[in-house]
């Protein structure tokens, strides 16, 4: 072993210095150019979209901006964004180890109407009946997932396949239980369950015209615990380890097919959250009109905070953003469409834009630890030995 | 990797052999030949006149062939198949090619028959692919990437006999090697890179090995004799029985580990000599407990293993240096101190209880770095970053810092410069005087009986003979890997004798 006691950080010369800070400047650099590069594409994508349309792109954005500036409108988009905030963490938890559950949409509507049928059935006092129902929801979100995950770790079925199956194995049962003398009782066209009683009530916050729902407080939560427990835990490193390489993680020790069940079972609980705003908060029933397909949007939003919590609460609120102010494009005359063709550029620039900058960051990588190298063999390389044991390096033969 | 001021002339109709350390820059240099990459400045002439290469197809038309390291053949194709695979235009796909594969084929005497099935060949024979695609293409000019990493001596030999027989032909090959032996019997012409430069040219004839290896390193070298025994009597892995079946692709199952036993005691190198696909891996996998064998036990310092799942089996003491780090040892993508982290993840200083502790792991991370002269700019690149060698001897710093009891250090040294190869051989042998017990694969014959205090020959899933690595020659350790000798081999016949099982 080489008994050199000057190390390499010490040997460095300026000129490693200067590369090692140019580095780090381009680390920041590339850092913003992904999203900027995504949102400078995004908006030209879409203005070509409106001019193709024969519309004015710049009116249209003024109009939306004017149109979100309002308070009403804020408070709406913060409701919206919190179930997409709660579905995206569910796609994420998946997404981190390569796992792809499409059924969140399934998971989340069976979870709710779960919950709402006991809730509808009793009534504990206060707070007890909200935690209850919560856990019920996230156990029968988990256990919807948990389906998939047993099903890839003992048969190799793979998991895009079995949650889209799930999916619409959960609308059956729910259109099965949900009718009239069942678990549902008619209101009008509608048919839902009961209602829940007061203490189901989630709390708000007070604000003109109407509250914001207090559940984005779980929200924040959730996905502060998300972060912590992926990049904090030791069960965090793990799943990451099996994200980034199945194999390596498998030697270094982890149980592949462990993680795949448990983080399906955590996808799914993350998932019986969703509906949970909605009818704890505002429906206080499970109803034929219930919200569906938040599931998928979920799938956009991780995609455009790169599974990332930070990230992908600015994706929620910018997909409810879009949704509120696209309403309002209509009455000006624009297409119905407009807006879902907006979400979908935005999410293709996100997701092109970051891998075209993560590849060129690698490149450049590369060729810095090559310049580096290059440098410390150049002027340090007397001293910062070869490592061949106990002799000293003789003068370089240069040609 | 940075290359500057290389100087390379290579003459037509020789074997120009390139040396150099992973990372000295040979392989961008190889690119930049082959069109893969753009060189910033400087230029490439062909036959006097000077060319740009933009891409592989560039490269091809202007009559370069490239056969790389890790074969590129799909193996449910024939080697007919495989060869019009991509130049369709050239001879059609059927009776033309046909003749045209045979016409080359004689000429340089490459044994090929078009209809067999790739999977159905021996790794020598998918390499003779390998070069006749390339020369069907119309290759004069050929570029070889260390391709007796996976040969035997004997097939080591057949491949130089190809290779002379293209030269004769005037043809150009130009061959990277680690292994000084190879390179001096068949180059003609030696150049070796060192550090993104060309350092010297040298001719074989007036070198020795040893001098060409201090070129590459720029210092002496050790060798990896080890020859005063550490041996002591007390047993540390202890395998008794392990059978082994595996169901291949076609349904079939067939047996890979057929009554595997041997004991480790402590101080001691174990290698394992065998042809690649002899159930080396699945021994490996079997002691890691990546596979769970069908039957027998795995007892390591008194504690039987064999039911242990792979992380109870690395923090009972299980040091493991896999033979593909890209694969099993290494998250390419993150950076290196959460690949320090990475098999460790449960013990001090990467964690505390069960949560992370990313500062001593830093910490740790930048001593490893330090001790080890992982040459890096910082503990923040990714591990994609390094080269070859420098990603092993990372891998190699992590493992030796949880003072394991047993180390398994498959192909250790496999594409990794001499110098990291020197460094590699002392921390195994520091190590081993401290008690280390290690069981070593390796295809690098010279290294098994440099490093080994006992040899075992593995064929067909099997120890099938044992020698003193005191005494055997690589050319005797060769043919008992072929399966032509069993039992104790002896130094002392040329041909080695069977004396009962491979057992003590």
């Amino acid at each position: 072993m080489s008994t050199s006691t000057t190390t390499p950080t010490t040997k460095k010369t300026p000129a490693v210095d200067a590369i090692a800070r140019s580095a780090a400047r381009d680390k920041v650099l590339l850092g913003i150019a992904a999203p900027v590069l995504a949102i400078v594409a995004a908006i030209v994508i879409s203005s070509l979209v409106f001019l193709a349309s024969g519309e004015n792109p710049f009116r249209a954005y003024g109009i939306m901006a004017d149109y979100g500036h309002y308070s009403d409108s804020q408070v709406w988009i913060i409701n919206k964004a919190v179930p997409y905030y709660l579905s995206a963490l569910a796609v994420a938890i998946g997404f981190r180890m390569n796992l792809f559950n499409i059924g969140v949409d399934g998971q989340y509507r069976l979870a709710a109407f779960a919950a709402a049928a006991v809730g509808g059935a009793i009534a504990l006092p206060g707070a007890l009946q909200i935690i209850l129902l919560i856990v019920i929801a996230m156990l029968v979100g988990a256990i919807w997932s948990g389906i998939a995950g047993l099903l890839k770790t003992t048969r190799g079925v793979s998991e895009v396949i079995t949650t889209i199956m799930l999916n619409s194995i959960a609308a059956s049962l729910i259109g099965y239980f949900l009718q009239d003398g069942r678990l549902a009782v008619k209101d009008g066209n509608l048919l839902h369950t009961k209602f829940l009683p007061e203490s189901s009530h989630f709390f708000s916050f007070p604000a003109h015209p109407k509250p914001v729902e207090g559940f984005v407080v779980v929200a924040v939560v959730a996905g502060a615990l998300y972060w912590f427990l992926i990049n904090r835990t030791r069960f965090g490193f793990d799943l990451r380890a099996v994200g980034a390489s199945e194999s390596a993680a498998e030697a270094s020790g982890v149980s592949v097919k462990r993680m795949i069940v448990i983080s399906m079972l955590l996808s799914g609980a993350a998932a019986g959250l969703v509906g949970m705003p909605t009818l704890l908060g505002e429906s206080f029933q499970y109803g034929t009109d219930f919200p569906a397909g938040i599931g998928f949007t979920g799938i956009a939003i991780a995609l455009l905070g790169r599974n990332n919590p930070a990230g992908m609460a600015f994706g929620a609120l910018l997909w409810a953003f879009l949704d509120r102010t696209g309403s309002r494009l209509e009455f000006e005359g624009y297409a119905q469409e407009i807006v879902g063709v907006i979400q979908g550029v935005i999410v293709l620039c996100v997701v092109v834009a970051y891998e075209v900058v993560r590849r060129y960051g690698l490149r450049l990588q590369q060729r810095k630890v090559g310049e580096e190298l290059a440098v410390l063999a150049r002027t340090g390389d007397d001293t910062n030995g070869t490592g061949a044991a106990g002799n000293s390096d003789k003068p370089e033969v240069t040609a | 990797m940075a290359n500057h001021d290389i100087h390379l002339t290579v003459r037509r109709g020789t074997v120009h052999a390139l040396c150099g350390e992973n990372g000295a820059g040979k392989s961008t240099l190889m690119k930049i030949l082959y069109g893969m990459q753009k060189p910033d400045e400087g230029t490439i002439a062909l036959d006097g006149e000077q060319v740009a290469l933009h891409s592989p197809g560039d490269a091809i038309a202007r009559g370069i062939g490239m056969v790389h390291q890790h074969f590129m053949l799909a193996d449910n194709l024939t080697v007919l198949e495989n060869t019009v695979l991509g130049a369709e235009k050239l001879h059609g796909i059927g009776a033309g090619a046909r003749a045209r594969i045979r016409e080359i084929s004689d000429a340089y005497g490459l044994n090929i028959r078009p209809d067999v099935l790739i999977e159905d060949l021996g790794v020598a024979d998918r390499q003779r692919v390998e070069i006749l695609k390339v020369l069907y293409r119309g290759a004069r000019t050929l570029i070889l990437d260390e391709p007796t990493a996976v040969l035997v001596p004997q097939e080591v030999d057949a491949l130089f006999d190809n290779l002379r027989e293209l030269k004769s032909e005037g043809l150009t090959v130009i061959f990277i090697s680690h292994k000084l032996g190879e390179v001096l019997s068949v180059a003609d012409d030696i150049t070796v890179i060192r550090r993104g430069t060309t350092v010297a040219s040298v001719e074989p004839s007036r070198t020795t090995p040893k001098q060409l290896a201090e070129l590459m390193v720029g210092s002496e070298l050790p060798s990896p004799e080890t020859r005063e025994s550490t041996v002591t009597d007390v047993e540390m892995l202890k395998v008794s029985d392990v059978r082994l079946s595996a169901t291949d692709s076609d349904g079939v199952v067939r047996t890979v580990l057929d009554g595997i036993s041997f004991t480790i005691r402590k101080g001691e190198v174990l290698g394992v000599a065998g042809v690649e696909g002899n159930g080396q891996a699945e021994l490996v996998e079997a002691v890691m407990g990546t596979r769970t064998p069908d039957g027998g036990t795995i007892t390591l310092d008194g504690r039987d293993l064999s039911r242990s799942s792979t992380r109870a089996r690395r923090e009972g003491g299980i040091g493991y240096i896999p033979e593909d780090r890209h694969r099993h040892g290494l998250l390419l993508d993150a950076p290196l101190w959460e690949n320090r982290i990475l098999g460790h993840v449960t013990e001090r200083p990467n964690s505390k209880g069960k949560l992370l502790d990313l500062a001593g792991a830093r910490k740790d991370t930048e001593r490893i770095v330090a001790e080890y002269d992982v040459r890096t700019p910082g503990i923040e690149v990714t591990a994609a970053s390094l080269s070859g060698g420098n990603q092993q001897k990372l891998i190699v710093g992590r493992e030796m810092s949880h003072h394991p009891k047993l180390l398994i250090a498959a192909h250790p040294t496999r594409g990794v410069d001499v110098g990291a190869q020197a460094q590699i051989w002392e921390q195994i042998r520091v190590a081993r005087r401290e008690g280390l017990a290690v069981l070593l694969i390796s295809a690098d014959l010279d290294e098994l009986i440099g490093l080994s205090d006992t040899l075992r020959v593995m064929y067909r899933g099997r120890l099938v003979a044992d020698a003193d690595p005191a005494v055997i020659t690589p050319e005797e350790l060769g043919s008992a890997m072929t399966g032509a000798a069993s039992g104790h081999l002896s130094a002392s016949d040329d041909s080695a004798v069977a004396q009962g099982g491979g057992e003590k």
